[in-house]
């Protein structure tokens, strides 16, 4: 234990160590004033500068590969997420019903458990036609449910509705419910799908960008929805 | 004895010796305070890094079970809640924590803006602090994602349809938030990430660096009507302040934070034992929609905002005013940083904070009320009430079941229970007259759907009949003003049409 001696001897050396006390064997040596003054500072800084030049290089370089990993979901090319999916046989919607309906998304990461379930409303109108919703609303995403008995669809978040064609009824949604591209194949029905449905990217390849809609304009012009819906919904209106 | 402490001593020493630190702390400790600020008004700032701390450390002790994937994450809460020895108070400690660290933020903030606190030299503290804030309400939301339940997936899709808005990058920007196509393990990894690895790494960086200003520039002296702030001399004057009627901030000022530390502890453990944890609501299965998700306490008034605002505003608000909000609280001291701090001479200051603080008030409450939000399954569980069907016709009656089949009850309410989307229909026949109630159930309008496809002449026939029986009492039948001069039925009499309570 040397310290308490270190410690005692402390206020002696701290006090004014005079420069000729220092020990031979500590004065610097011809060599090391040598280096110390040889080449101009200026060379110094230049070495540092180069230095940090070639830090900031190597900065550069090491980037690619965080940015690369970082934004690795955002490179994708529009669309290149989504695949077809099996939803299930035809014979398992019934003409003029509305089903719930889930699939597993087509992309999928080992940790997803439940979450890599989609779930989504069928629509096989009386015509044999079929649509189909994303379970999100066009407003914020939050789950709608389908009435059978009032034919609408409502969101519990903000009190969003959609008529059972999907368009938009009142409420909030600037725009009708977001639809699947499908296809029958056999007696299968397929989605597009493997992307959460928003305003930007929506659930459909190749749908026009948002526009205002009201239901009466809808009714009219949307070419998807089953024209006699449409037809019914506004002769029914008492002149 | 004495050896013992000699001891004790020496390796003080060592250690001082090595660190220098002693020196430095003391004279920080000791930094003299004006002694008007040695108040119970300035306790916020040091009570809100306490909680800080108090999160950190329930945090670490939770991160030691939480799983942070998709698929285990909630049973690795249920596990905590239910299996594990005083897990359940952990999570409540660090749920109600947060809670109030958010409410002392922004206690501490308006005390500082009423103070006038945040005027030279203080300018940058202020703006650090609002970094802070945000920092804050970052932990909150990614603390809430992490209790990977219902309500944690459908606020990530309500942040991401919001994200989505974005023009031009609105979609790449999902992407980034959700780290893939979907709300999926990805998404949970990142706001994991997030919440333990980056926020807390920024906000412990920025607390310190805010805590060494306030070291630096010296605490604000308590405002004085008069006293004006002026960058020539503001420093001479605190200096004379301090050398005058200064008190060192340990320990003559510093017990107050300490005291209110200990309470604001204390009130933290106190709520988590008697209230408990924040959930996990149910499973993060998607394919189970029978919910209606809803934020965390501090977000409820952006929810409400949300219900609120015309669908065609909605959009440029929620890009916009983030951006003037938060640009507003950066800029405010650079734009307002001389000139009189004293709140009885800024009126304006005053009235901001009152109307700011009122507003959050009423929407953080009608967030929790959701008066907007229909009530899903008011039709099959909430019955008619009986005054409203006896002695009616059969025809009414038939009309009463229509209500509740074709769930208008969700929406409207009877005797004050249903929903409150629309407006309440106990007295709808005196406001409405037949034609109008006809033509509004089946062409919708104002904020309803039409019922025109969904209802047969029949049931919608039965309907408008019962509809025609709530008058409400002592109300007179609402009549057509272009016919009010005319009898009614032959019972009612004549009654002009400026009378008519009527609503078109």
């Amino acid at each position: 234990m040397s310290e308490p001696n270190e410690e005692q001897k402390r206020p002696a050396q701290d006090a004014a160590p005079p420069a000729a006390s220092v020990p031979e064997v500590w004065r610097a040596t011809a060599k090391e004033k040598e280096a110390a003054h040889a080449g101009a500072s200026s060379r110094r800084t230049f070495l540092f500068k180069l230095a940090l030049g070639l830090n900031g290089l190597v900065g550069v370089v090491f980037a690619v590969p965080i940015l690369g990993f970082l934004l690795g979901p955002v490179l994708k090319k529009k669309g290149s997420y989504n695949s077809w999916v099996k939803l299930g046989t035809v014979g398992a919607f019934p003409p003029g019903e509305t089903r719930l309906a889930e699939y597993i998304n087509p992309v999928t990461s080992p940790s997803d458990g439940e979450t890599a379930k989609t779930a989504c409303w069928v629509r096989h109108a009386d015509d044999g036609s079929f649509q189909v919703f994303a379970i999100n609303c066009a407003h914020l995403g939050c789950p709608v449910r389908w009435f059978a008995q009032s034919q609408l669809f409502l969101c519990p978040c903000h009190g969003g509705a959609y008529y059972a064609d999907g368009s938009r009824a009142s409420g909030p949604p600037l725009r009708g419910l977001f639809e699947y591209e499908h296809r029958v194949d056999g007696d299968t029905l397929m989605i597009f799908a493997g992307q959460l449905p928003t305003l930007a990217t929506e659930a459909c390849r190749g749908k026009g960008p948002l526009v205002q809609v009201d239901p009466a304009t809808v009714a009219q012009t949307k070419p998807s929805g089953p024209s006699a819906e449409s037809d019914t919904r506004r002769s029914s209106w008492p002149a | 004895m004495a050896g013992l402490k000699q001891r004790a001593e020496r390796l003080f020493q060592w250690f001082d010796r090595r660190t220098g630190l002693t020196e430095p702390v003391a004279e920080m400790a000791a930094h003299p305070t004006p002694a008007s600020a040695a108040s119970w008004w300035y306790v916020f700032g040091s009570a809100a890094t306490v909680l800080l701390a108090l999160q950190v450390i329930t945090g670490i002790l939770l991160a030691l079970v939480y799983s942070p994937s998709a698929s285990n994450a909630w049973p690795s809460l249920q596990y905590i809640n239910h299996n594990l020895a005083l897990g359940w108070f952990l999570r409540a400690v660090h749920g109600w924590g947060s809670d109030f660290m958010i409410a002392i933020v922004l206690i501490h903030m308006t005390q500082v803006f009423l103070f006038g606190a945040y005027k030279f030299p203080r300018e940058l503290t202020w703006i650090v602090g609002v970094f802070l804030l945000l920092f804050t309400l970052g932990m909150a939301f990614t603390g809430q994602v992490l209790r990977f339940d219902q309500d944690a997936y459908w606020g990530l899709g309500i942040g991401a349809s919001i994200l989505s808005r974005v023009p031009l990058i609105g979609g790449p920007l999902v992407n980034l938030l959700l780290g893939g196509p979907i709300i999926a393990g990805s998404t949970l990894s990142r706001f994991f990430t997030l919440h333990v690895f980056i926020i807390p790494g920024l906000l412990l960086g920025f607390v310190g660096l805010h805590v060494w200003m306030v070291l630096r520039l010296g605490i604000n002296e308590w405002p004085m009507p008069g006293r004006l702030v002026r960058k020539a001399d503001y420093e001479r004057n605190y200096q004379a302040l301090t050398k005058e009627a200064g008190v060192p901030f340990v320990p003559d000022a510093a017990w107050k934070d300490a005291v209110f530390a200990a309470a604001i502890i204390l009130a933290v453990m106190a709520c988590a034992f008697f209230f408990g944890p924040f959930g996990p609501t149910g499973t993060p299965d998607p394919t189970i929609i029978q919910t209606a998700p809803k934020p965390d306490f501090p977000f409820l008034w952006i929810f409400a905002i949300l219900a609120y605002l015309p669908p065609g505003l909605e959009t440029p608000v929620l890009l916009i005013a983030p951006i003037l909000i938060v640009g507003g609280l950066l800029l405010l001291p650079l734009v307002a940083g001389e000139g009189e701090k004293h709140w009885s001479r800024r009126p304006v200051a005053v009235l901001m904070v009152t109307t700011i603080a009122l507003a959050l008030a009423i929407f953080t409450r009608l967030g929790t009320h959701t008066p907007w939000s229909p009530i899903m399954d008011a039709w099959s569980s909430d019955p008619v009430p009986a005054e409203y069907i006896v002695h009616r016709t059969p025809l009414e009656r038939r009309g009463a079941l229509v209500f509740q089949e074709k769930q208008c009850r969700d929406c409207h309410s009877l005797d004050g229970v249903g929903g409150m989307r629309g407006p309440a229909l106990d007295a709808v026949a005196a406001r409405m007259t037949e034609d109008q109630i006809i033509r509004q159930v089946l062409q919708g309008g104002g904020n309803m759907p039409a019922y025109g496809k969904a209802l047969s002449p029949s049931e919608t026939e039965a309907l408008t009949r019962f509809l025609m029986t709530l008058r409400g009492p002592g109300l007179r039948p609402a009549i057509d003003a272009s016919q009010g001069l005319q009898p009614q039925n032959g019972s009612h009499p004549v009654v002009p049409a400026t009378n008519a309570p009527s609503k078109p």
